[in-house]
């Protein structure tokens, strides 16, 4: 047991990185839903594929630079800030698409049947990627191209080294959680973003275009979907067009553990989720003696999400959970 | 009478074209919609009645002595009507919309797939498994399984409305996939991904072959699951599922006990899966918990849907036409593209040839189901054979 606690101390600041890897990428993700269910009180269930068609055109992006040889040419950081803006590009598109032509014309239908849309969005995105890989690939599980660079690691502590590419990551999601903060809280438009969240027809007699700010609001939700998606390739390198369904799911978790519709929350959400995730995938093994490994994880997850929504369905910072009547 | 005489020729006619060409997908299609004609014309009920019995307990298996794989899509078609009917009561009558459906036919399954085979031994020693005839007693013990975890979903998650109910159901099938996964230590129950297998099949009477004994018994089962759901749907628990599916306040306030209803849905809805868990592992002799993902549990839903929430011949319909498209139609295609590119047809002067080897359409069910729920909610959200309040209901917006 004396061992044990020993293995457990030394291997905590690996699991802490991993958590805050993790709890970023799901704090990305989350802003997606929570956004959208703050002005239209519905969960966006196709935004874990925007979230994975950011990945793919990242991976795309890449490979189409490699075959030209401009992957090794080109300044590495100058090669990830493109794949960044193509993938959120065409990631908060596909979400302004997909509002437009699924969620749109069920706007005032009751309330299962926008949801059920959502789903079939989902999974039609889904084997869409799959079609357009199959034809042009003839392969859909994919794999990032290395940049060497990016691989590097280096000593922080004695127990731990750390890979540049994390370090990118994190400081990639810290930007665009930062300028996400700008636009919501210091322009016009998030001011208008928040008036049509709080109240979708007053927003409109004040003159604010409810469904320019809804489709905004998307544009926004899918471009940080995108970014996690290309984040998420870049650290974990494997994708396939079934891989966003998963950390979708713990987004939403994550958003509703901040309290979903609330945008600081799903930054908090997903940091916690994050971190009780990578806690629970290393120490759950060791804990009980290899009985209940990682697998056990995915239950973990949706265990809190129960638990959150028995006990404490404002979440952890306080948005009241509103039921569309 | 002219109609009369028209659906008993289209019929037989359609049968008699099976018989001629055993291997075309399309002449069984048409074997198929000659009974959606049969249901809805305008004939006599007897007629209509004697009718379907005889395409279903004589043509049907006559079908299948040409060609084996029809009896199979038929019994298919059986187990996911049932399946549907079950959603149905859940979804269409209480509307509690339940994303991890196919959990409750999970558990169906493995409780006859572990006492059912070898894989008993391994955690209570020897003696197993069980004789055949166990299965039959194992039809109620899957349908009394399945009902109690229903009701120990249910009991959490009462509070819980609409999109909130959806995104924790979804949770729970996946927790019970991920248990079905791993569960082969510290005890092995479930012997994780690699499955359970030889799963005994109970005797089969009158020396009948397996295809055919199992097709009337899903036919059975089916016709005892609509008996049940019709006499359901026109009971006072019924009515109270579709009262607290219109206005849980309104109905509360008219005395409908909310949690004993909603977990009566749960409870019913759950057992139909149950059962046909139960069915589903003797037929297939090897389960596996790929069988119960979640893209099973939205096809249900894709099926439910497509036919009308809440209206039972739209369930039945629903699941027919999705099971066939995804095990006749997608995979006729997919043979049919492979015979082309193999007798190296070019169309518009591209070589099928060329195809990437990838590009299977049998593996698109996915967006069959995805194309199935968008068209449906945007353009008939009540469905092919609507209900008829939840036509009325529709009908008016922000209802």
């Amino acid at each position: 047991m004396c061992m044990d606690v020993a293995l457990l101390v030394r291997i905590f600041p690996e699991v802490l990185l991993d958590g805050i890897i993790l709890g970023f990428m799901y704090a990305l993700i989350a802003l997606g839903y929570t956004m959208v269910y703050g002005v239209l009180e519905f969960i966006n269930f196709a935004h874990s594929e925007i979230f994975i068609v950011g990945a793919f055109v990242g991976v795309e992006i890449l490979l189409g630079l490699k075959s030209v040889g401009l992957l090794d040419g080109l300044p590495w950081p100058i090669v990830l800030v493109l794949v960044l803006i193509a993938g959120m590009a065409a990631s908060g598109l596909l979400a302004v698409t997909v509002e437009r032509i699924a969620y749109r014309p069920l706007r005032n239908a009751p309330r299962l049947i926008p949801l059920i849309s959502a789903i079939g969005i989902s999974f039609f995105l889904q084997d869409l990627i799959r079609l357009v890989e199959s034809l042009w690939r003839n392969a859909f599980n994919m794999v990032y191209p290395t940049i060497d660079v990016l691989n590097l690691r280096f000593e922080l502590t004695e127990t731990l080294d750390v890979s540049v590419k994390s370090l990118v990551v994190i400081v990639g999601a810290v930007l665009m959680l930062w300028a996400l903060h700008l636009i919501v809280n210091r322009t016009k438009v998030g001011t208008a973003i928040r008036a049509v969240a709080e109240d979708q027809a007053a927003a409109s007699l004040m003159g604010i275009d409810v469904n320019r700010i809804i489709s905004l609001t998307f544009l926004i939700g899918g471009a940080m979907g995108g970014a996690a998606g290309v984040l998420f390739g870049v650290q974990y390198g494997l994708i396939n067009p079934y891989s966003g369904f998963i950390p979708g799911l713990k987004a939403f978790t994550a958003a509703v553990l901040g309290g979903i519709g609330n945008i600081p929350g799903a930054m908090v959400g997903g940091l916690v989720l994050g971190l009780l995730e990578a806690f629970a995938a290393s120490y759950l093994s060791l804990l009980t003696g290899g009985a209940f490994g990682a697998e056990y994880k995915d239950i973990f997850a949706f265990s809190v999400l129960i638990l959150i929504l028995i006990f404490r369905p404002k979440g952890l910072l306080g948005e009241v959970v509103r039921e569309r009547a | 009478m002219i109609q009369a005489l028209l659906t008993v020729a289209l019929v037989v006619v359609s049968a008699l074209a099976v018989a001629k060409f055993p291997r075309s997908v399309l002449v069984f299609l048409l074997f198929q919609g000659s009974l959606v004609f049969v249901y809805r014309a305008q004939i006599p009920e007897w007629l209509r009645r004697s009718l379907l019995a005889v395409a279903l307990l004589v043509l049907m298996p006559a079908i299948g002595y040409f060609n084996g794989y029809y009896l199979e899509i038929a019994t298919q078609v059986g187990i996911f009507v049932a399946l549907a009917l079950g959603l149905n009561i859940v979804v269409g009558l209480a509307g509690l919309l339940d994303l991890g459906y196919v959990a409750f036919f999970a558990v169906g399954a493995y409780s006859w797939a572990i006492f059912g085979s070898p894989h008993a031994n391994v955690i209570f020693g020897g003696g197993f498994p069980l004789a055949g005839w166990w299965f039959y007693v194992f039809l109620l013990v899957g349908l009394g399984t399945a009902a109690i975890t229903g009701i120990l979903l249910g009991l959490p998650v009462l509070r819980l409305h609409g999109d909130y109910l959806a995104i924790v159901t979804l949770g729970f099938g996946e927790v019970i996939r991920v248990l079905a996964n791993n569960l082969d230590k510290p005890i092995n129950f479930t012997n994780g991904p690699k499955g359970i297998t030889p799963i005994s099949r109970p005797p089969a009477p009158f020396g009948l072959p397996y295809g055919e004994y199992f097709y009337f018994l899903v036919l059975l089962i089916v016709v005892a699951v609509v008996i049940v759901n019709r006499r359901l749907e026109d009971s006072h628990i019924g009515r109270a599922w579709e009262a607290i599916r219109e206005d849980e306040l309104a109905a509360r306030a008219m005395g409908v006990p909310l949690v004993r209803m909603k977990l009566m849905a749960f409870a019913c809805g759950a057992s139909f899966a149950g059962v046909m868990g139960v069915l589903f592992s003797a037929k297939q002799v090897f389960i596996n918990p790929e069988s119960f993902t979640f893209l099973e549990s939205i096809g249900v839903l894709a099926m439910v849907i497509l036919g009308g929430m809440g209206s039972i011949p739209g369930a039945v319909l629903g699941a027919t036409v999705v099971t066939v498209l995804n095990l006749q139609v997608l995979k006729g295609f997919s043979l049919w593209l492979n015979e082309l590119k193999n007798a190296g047809v070019t169309v518009l002067g591209y070589s099928l040839a060329d195809l990437p080897t990838q590009f299977e359409p049998a593996k698109y069910e996915r967006m069959v189901f995805g194309v199935i729920l968008v068209l449906m909610m945007i353009f008939r959200p009540q469905g092919i054979f609507p209900a008829r309040r939840r036509q009325r209901e529709l009908a008016q917006p922000g209802g």
